[in-house]
């Protein structure tokens, strides 16, 4: 199986990280070497076999839904890129 | 006494203890050095006046009932800090200032320890070598133009340079065990769910874990002390009682039985390494444990399926570096266009590879064919483990299949910098603990790693082990300071 120009530009588009034909040209090669080292796998049956879905044989707990940090809106929205006091800000999204 | 920036964290605080000496003289002492060592580029961001402020509020009223007892500590850039810089190594968290701590750094700090400032590392932790940082490569102070390992690059060389006495990392996929494998330095990824994930950057939730990375196996076990808790605020963290670890280290080792899997002598293997490997099984003899020769049948599959689970969960966890409330933001036309903008610039090409095979083998029509397929084998590759685990005690393996190699040597070459993972890949997606002690040179006089891999919960078990061959391999890391300006 090989991975061409048209599906990189697609996984680009799911990953919402746009690429220039250059760099997609490039990342095809790197992907398609990487996926011919990962079709290794297919040479197992794993038919009958369970698939992993916690390393940890434990299941989750429970926690009572309480407040534990207030006041914190001025501290969040100083990591903001774009600045309006109460809000974050984004490119219109409504016409 | 010895100069201070060369003592081991027992050392330090013994003679903080002591009253030998003061906080303030050892956290000026790393300070100075660091000035002296900007060609190692191990600093992203660092701390040092707030870290003298607090040596010397230390040292006024001191509590020497603390293990950290006024230590200063550099991290990696990886966990966040309530009010310091926290980068990830990437330009997309370039101006991001954490409003909260970190569970594992929290717990440096509630036992007396000083920040003294964040270390460099690969972009999200992801690579071998430090190459990948937005903030440059970091230079290993074993030679010049040496990578240091990565992805805790930064980690490893400031240890290895005596420019923090330890410090702490992650490991995901060998993370912590390779760079300390090319440092002469220790490492040790603990059991998944025994340091608690909160606060520290994500990349593969599955495999991350935090752990210590120090001088030697017993500042490892006063260190894995400190930061191993059972946390309500990570979902995954295990509450069981953990070890006193550093007052149950012990050499004595005689009776354990320790595996040796014939699937880690891998083709084109350097004899020193095959040489190193038999040299740490005579020692494991002498020291009166059981060597067993063992299998562990699926090694091959590790790394395939390695880098089908670890993309497809890194792809998830950066879903949420969008430029709308924090980190880098590249102005768009529209909200997609900001996104894919933002994207694009603020992480670099390994990250973004990464993130595309992690969409791939996600998307609708692959999923069944890649990461269910991954998660199967992962399945058998912890059988493996399983499996052996029920004749042996322990296993012992080479942590590399090589010394640290050049700068710029393998960074056109994705597939052949993952291969460096090999020994390590496995452990992480069995969930088990691992750890690398220095044990030998190569015929370039580059330090070389075993690899001691525990059961789920049992690190008192391969710190021992550590310790007692530590003990006979005597390891002298010889580093000619070869970077220091005035």
């Amino acid at each position: 199986m090989s991975i061409d120009l048209k599906t990189v530009k697609h996984i680009s588009k799911l990953a919402r990280i746009s690429i220039d034909d250059e760099k997609a040209n490039k990342l095809k090669g790197d992907l398609n070497n990487i996926f011919q080292f990962i079709e290794k796998l297919n040479e197992l049956n794993t038919d009958n076999v369970q698939a992993l879905t916690s390393i940890a044989e434990t299941t989750l707990r429970f926690r009572k839904d309480e407040i534990k940090s207030e006041n914190i809106r001025e501290k969040i929205l100083k990591n903001s890129p774009e600045e309006n006091k109460d809000f974050f800000v984004v490119p219109k999204v409504v016409e | 006494m010895s100069d201070i920036t060369s003592q081991s964290l027992f050392e330090l605080t013994s003679n903080i203890k002591e009253k030998k000496l003061s906080s303030e003289e050892i956290t000026k002492a790393f300070i100075n050095r660091a000035e002296k060592s900007k060609k190692l580029n191990v600093y992203v961001t660092d701390n040092f006046e707030k870290a003298i402020d607090q040596s010397k509020k230390f040292d006024s009223n001191p509590n020497l009932d603390f293990k950290l007892p006024g230590i200063p500590i550099a991290v990696k850039d990886l966990f966040c800090t309530d009010g310091v810089r926290t980068t990830a190594g990437s330009k997309i968290l370039n101006n991001f200032v954490p409003t909260y701590e970190s569970t594992v750094t929290q717990n440096l700090w509630s036992q007396g320890a000083i920040l003294l400032g964040k270390l460099n590392c690969d972009e999200f932790a992801m690579g071998s070598s430090n190459e990948t940082s937005f903030f440059g490569n970091v230079q290993n102070p074993v030679g010049e133009n040496l990578v240091p390992g990565g992805s805790s690059g930064g980690s490893s060389a400031a240890v290895a340079a005596n420019l923090t006495p330890v410090t702490i990392g992650t490991d995901t996929g060998g993370s912590i065990r390779q760079p300390a494998s090319f440092t002469g330095t220790v490492g040790l990824k603990p059991t998944y769910g025994s340091c608690s994930r909160y606060g520290i950057v994500a990349f593969a939730s599955s495999l991350d874990q935090a752990g210590p990375m120090t001088k030697n196996v017993r500042d490892c076990s006063m260190l894995l002390e400190v930061i191993s808790s059972f946390d309500q605020k990570d979902s995954t963290s295990i509450d069981y009682k953990r070890n006193h670890y550093s007052k149950e280290l012990s050499k004595d080792i005689k009776g354990k039985k320790i595996g040796i899997p014939k699937e880690y002598r891998v083709d084109n293997m350097p004899d020193e390494i095959e040489l190193l490997w038999k040299n740490g099984i005579s020692y494991a003899k002498d020291c009166g444990a059981e060597i067993i020769d063992i299998s562990l049948p699926h090694t091959n599959y590790a790394l395939p399926t390695y880098y089908i689970v670890a993309p497809a969960e890194a792809s998830s966890n950066l879903a949420r570096y969008d430029g709308v409330k924090y980190g880098f933001r590249s102005p768009g036309q529209n909200l997609i266009e900001m996104y894919e903008k933002t994207r694009s610039e603020g992480f670099g090409d390994e990250v973004k590879r990464r993130i595309m095979i992690g969409t791939y083998v996600l998307s609708s029509g692959y999923y069944d064919a890649y990461y269910l397929k991954a998660q199967k084998v992962r399945q058998l590759i912890k059988k493996d483990f399983d499996d052996a685990f029920s004749k042996v005690d322990a296993i012992l393996t080479p942590s590399t299949p090589s010394s640290a190699f050049k700068i710029g040597e393998k960074t056109n070459d994705p597939v052949s910098m993952y291969l460096n993972d090999i020994f390590t890949v496995p452990i992480n997606l069995a969930g088990l603990p691992g750890i690398s002690i220095p044990a030998g040179k190569d015929k370039n006089n580059y330090p070389l790693g075993l690899q001691v891999i525990g059961k789920p919960f049992d690190e008192q078990n391969i710190l021992n082990i550590s310790y007692a061959l530590e003990d006979k391999i005597n390891f002298k890391n010889d580093i000619s300071d070869w970077w220091l300006s005035e």
